[in-house]
């Protein structure tokens, strides 16, 4: 059974095994608009909750996506290295951004729910 | 930005109603896309008709029996050799001839003159207009006016429909076509098209007419942004600004030759200087290898590792279907294919290459 959990900074994580899958919400894939480029996530780099962890580029302007919690990447999503529009069209899905192996799941507990995502968003 | 409270559009509730999602630029708040996209208005705009509100950049009529004289003495143009209707880029100069803003002079009457300049200069053009104009018989008068900009192909035809006769226009003629109207035909996309400041009642009247025909979307400042950088025009601020010369801007084909040689414009001393001794770098057109676009600020590299140029304006070019840029080069970098060059994007070297300008071909109506 995975679990979906969310950032204020308006990315998705689903966990299952201690792997969390993450990517940018739709919210956020209509806010950056025409994704052309995502710069993919380095696998085996070991992140801290924060730090940048890949580049979206939309026609106007680059935006970094951070690691939600802490963890090593272990699979970057290689699909959208020749179409990065999947993560204007499948932001919860095809659009999916690294998976990574968690360092603690008790960083989970401070994150949101989808009912408390969608209070953030208004 | 001066922390004062942002300008808003006479039309903002059109704008609103439209989906438009709003940004801060030049001190205005302004439509940055509209719900199709920065990709689909784009691309709308070289296939059919854009508009585009264009009423935070500032129209001044330059009028009197000097108003030519002025002219010529405030930018490196020849004013009274205009023709009536004519229009011709040119430039406010420092006297060190660097570039205080670029401009559009249309001679509208024998002594009068439509100046249109960009939004973040407007209250210095003014100013530096208004100090230059002691001792010259000429009045400045700022005009209240919605400003639209129709561009595409079929931007001529969606006029027409729209009950605005093109009149005879060709790229790079104005005239006063209504009471209050300024109607030019020119723009800032590589496109045919139109830029028509007119006052508000006329302007909704306008936009109603233009909606009913299915070829006219609005389109936000972003893809003005990739609209313009296709097509190889400068962003003043960005691609342009004091620090460099029409010489280095590569934009001396705007200054006539005879009045680079013997002309009294603002900064002409330090123009035959630059000019004469050839600048040192030089504005380019820049196409990175692959996806990654490259962003305005990114320094450019030689094989070495060295320093040669920096990217002044970048981004994604949907109709050229890869990414674009412009920026500085050393001037024996600066053509095509002279040598290897890199810019720097957080920590990683991104190969690219000088390429001809404009990325998408200009398709101007010449007549």
């Amino acid at each position: 059974m995975s679990t979906t959990y969310y950032t204020e900074d308006h990315e998705w994580l689903t966990v299952e095994g201690g792997v969390a899958t993450v990517g940018i919400t739709d919210y956020a894939q209509e806010q950056l608009g025409d994704i052309v480029f995502v710069e993919a996530a380095e696998v085996g780099k070991t992140l801290s909750k924060g730090d940048a962890a890949v580049v979206v580029e939309s026609v106007k302007a680059a935006s970094d996506v951070y690691a939600p919690v802490d963890g090593e990447i272990v699979e970057a999503n290689e699909a959208l290295g020749s179409d990065p529009s999947l993560l204007n069209s499948a932001p919860t899905g095809a659009g999916w951004l690294w998976k990574m192996r968690l360092a603690d799941e008790g960083q989970l507990a401070g994150l949101l729910d989808e009912a408390g995502y969608k209070k953030h968003i208004g | 930005m001066d922390g004062t409270e942002a300008k808003h559009l006479s039309l903002e509730d059109i704008h609103r109603a439209a989906g438009a999602k709003f940004g801060a630029f030049a001190g205005w708040s302004m439509p940055l896309t509209y719900p199709a996209g920065v990709m689909k208005e784009h691309l709308h705009t070289r296939e059919h008709a854009g508009l585009f509100d264009i009423s935070h950049m500032k129209l001044f009529v330059v009028s009197g029996p000097d108003a030519a004289a002025f002219l010529s003495k405030a930018c490196p143009i020849d004013a009274a050799a205009l023709s009536e209707r004519q229009s011709k880029l040119s430039f406010f100069l420092s006297d060190e001839a660097g570039i205080l803003d670029d401009l559009i002079i249309t001679r509208l009457g024998a002594e009068r003159f439509m100046v249109v300049c960009n939004a973040g200069n407007a209250a210095a053009d003014e100013a530096h207009m208004r100090e230059l104009a002691e001792g010259f018989s000429v009045e400045i008068e700022p005009l209240d006016r919605v400003f639209l900009a129709l561009q595409g192909p079929e931007a001529a035809s969606a006029l027409e429909k729209a009950g605005v006769g093109t009149s005879g226009l060709v790229f790079m003629n104005g005239m006063e076509p209504r009471p209050g109207w300024f109607m030019s035909r020119s723009g800032y996309t590589g496109e045919d098209g139109f830029e028509i400041g007119l006052p508000e009642k006329d302007a909704r009247d306008l936009v109603a007419k233009l909606f009913a025909d299915g070829r006219v979307q609005w389109i936000g400042l972003a893809a003005r942004d990739s609209l313009r950088l296709e097509a190889g025009l400068c962003l003043h601020g960005n691609d342009i600004d004091a620090s460099t010369d029409p010489a280095a801007a590569a934009l001396l084909w705007a200054i006539p030759k005879d009045l680079r040689e013997t002309g009294a414009f603002i900064g002409a001393d330090a123009l035959r200087k630059a000019t004469a001794e050839g600048p040192k770098e030089k504005r380019v057109g820049l196409k990175p290898e692959g996806r990654q676009p490259v962003r305005g600020g990114a320094p450019i590299l030689d094989e070495a590792g060295r320093t040669v140029g920096r990217v002044t304006s970048g981004g994604f070019g949907p109709s050229a279907g890869h990414p674009v840029a412009m920026g500085y080069v050393a001037v024996a970098l600066a053509k095509p294919g002279a040598a290897k060059l890199f810019a720097e994007v957080r920590g990683n070297l991104i190969p690219l290459s000088v390429h001809p300008l404009p990325f998408t071909p200009h398709r101007y109506f010449k007549g």
